[in-house]
């Protein structure tokens, strides 16, 4: 090994992530049904929207055009379901092999380390996001609600999301108790997915609008909304330089805990 | 009466986290009430046409009676199935009542019994949530109660006839994203069900969410009618009933081969 890897501490060093990744699919290929059914749930959802609420609201003004309310909300479901499938993935089945099915003890008895593990796990998380967000991409586009080919980019705008939601997740349970404190995972990621200017714009909370900057999911709907009206500017790159910067963090802290917790 | 210490068994971990879940079921609907009823609602409300489709309500006083009622079926689901395997598979918690006097019957009335506790202790709390804002506070909110309690138990006895029969765990998967979250977006709770396809109207006034929707709403907005009243009720009942009979004869086959 280089000189490198030896200076860097050695619960950073990622090497054998793939390892992990390798596992999951392994386990994976005898569910696939679930994973294929995950179509359905973007399906509903928007079509919920366009036949329910679009219905009542008709459209939204948005960077001073109209646009209908299923447009409108559409990216941000995208968005939202990229961090609901990574949180949930990372807190609730990462809790369950950390405490149940101990795959990260058996993990540590190999040359794997913390690093890897944490990696590992968010790498998958990220796998299984981009294949949300495609069948959520060709929901939209089979619905008439992507216009430009710009709406490609909402795939690494949601890889980036869920990068960042992983992350967290991560670092949220390695504080978990006990699956009651699930519902404070659901509690957290509520107002975030109610208040990221989700289902109506920043517009309407007047003065408080900053306050919506705060929420990590905003920039990612921001993101994902400029992909697909294909109005991606300069500001769109600030908000991806967010989220990264918010993961990164979030990663950091998330292999310092598993470090703890694990070697203990 | 011997389906008690059933009851106490099954509700003895919830003794340490119950002031969490009554935490979070005042919270969560407060703030889907705050983000939907008042965002979502000053976009809905503006339309004339809107408010006319939604009975002359405000959208938050339409839209609050669903909430409480989508919080009883997803919780009472949720209990139906995981917990169900466990006490069959997992834990077998079930196979060690079956060692006792205990048997079946008193299992599936049990968990009737607590899903009536825990969907009316967590429509309580949703209603004292409501009770919170002008738009949404009425005489009518403790009658939803009793309302969230049957739609529970409407919900649980079928899944739970299922979960006895089911080999793993990823059916519930299913069930949830086939059955729940459909109900969830086409039931009526977010949006009145004139504006949908005919069969999918068709499908939400035979499941039992849009019964306790329709039965909430006119508590709430206090437009009761005895006749149509009744039938709700004995609609909701008549689902539960059914259920709790397959779940009986269910388990007893699996409890004693």
């Amino acid at each position: 090994m280089s000189g490198v890897l030896r200076i860097v501490p050695s619960g950073f060093a990622i090497r054998r992530a793939p390892r992990m990744i390798e596992r999951h699919l392994v386990v994976y290929r005898r569910q696939w049904l679930i994973l294929v059914s995950g179509f359905f749930e973007p399906l509903f959802y928007l079509l919920s929207m366009r036949a329910g609420l679009g219905e009542l609201i008709g459209t939204v003004s948005v960077a001073g055009s109209e646009v209908p309310y299923d447009a409108f909300v559409a990216p941000a479901l995208m968005a939202s379901s990229a961090m609901n499938g990574a949180i949930y993935d990372s807190t609730g089945n990462v809790f369950h092999r950390l405490r149940f099915s101990r795959i990260y003890d058996a993990a540590l008895a190999t040359p794997m380390g913390p690093g890897d593990v944490a990696a590992g796990e968010i790498g998958f998380a990220l796998l299984r996001g981009q294949l949300y967000a495609i069948s959520f991409l060709v929901v939209m586009w089979a619905m008439g609600l992507a216009s430009s080919w710009w709406v490609l980019m909402a795939l690494p705008s949601c890889a980036l999301i869920g990068f960042c939601f992983a992350a967290i997740g991560f670092v949220g349970t390695t504080f978990m108790r006990g699956w009651a404190d699930m519902d404070v995972v659901t509690t957290l990621t509520m107002p975030l997915f109610l208040f990221s200017a989700t289902f109506f714009p920043v517009s309407a909370y007047g003065s408080w609008g900053w306050l919506v900057h705060l929420s990590p999911l905003y920039h990612g709907v921001a993101l994902v909304r400029a992909s697909s009206t294909g109005t991606l500017t300069a500001a769109s790159l600030g908000h991806a330089a967010v989220l990264l910067a918010v993961s990164l963090a979030a990663l950091l802290v998330a292999a310092r805990r598993v470090d703890r917790l694990l070697r203990r | 009466m011997r389906s008690l210490p059933v009851l106490a068994w099954q509700s003895a971990p919830y003794r340490r986290t119950w002031r969490l879940e009554v935490m979070s079921s005042f919270v969560q609907p407060m703030l889907y009430l705050l983000g939907l009823g008042i965002g979502v609602g000053a976009l809905v409300d503006r339309n004339a046409s809107a408010t006319d489709a939604l009975g002359g309500l405000g959208y938050a006083a339409f839209v609050a009676p669903g909430l409480v009622m989508t919080t009883a079926m997803s919780l009472a689901s949720n209990d139906s199935m995981w917990p169900v395997m466990s006490g069959l598979q997992w834990g077998r918690g079930y196979h060690a009542i079956a060692a006792t006097p205990l048997g079946s019957g008193e299992i599936v009335r049990a968990h009737l019994l607590w899903i009536w506790i825990r969907c009316g202790y967590s429509a309580a709390a949703v209603c004292a949530a409501l009770a919170c804002f002008s738009s949404t506070r009425s005489a009518g909110l403790p009658l939803m109660v009793p309302v969230a309690a049957l739609v529970g138990s409407a919900f649980a006895m079928p899944i739970m006839a299922f979960s006895v029969t089911a080999k793993m765990d990823g059916s519930f998967a299913a069930i949830q994203r086939f059955v729940v979250i459909p109900l969830f977006l086409f039931g009526g709770a977010f949006y009145p069900l004139d504006t949908m396809p005919t069969a999918v109207q068709w499908v939400a006034m035979a499941a039992p969410l849009w019964h306790g929707v329709v039965l909430a709403r006119s508590f709430a907005s206090g437009g009761i009618d005895a006749l149509p009243a009744l039938g709700h009720v004995a609609y909701l009942l008549a689902f539960a009933a059914a259920g709790a009979m397959v779940a009986e004869r269910r388990l007893r086959r699996r409890l004693y081969p």
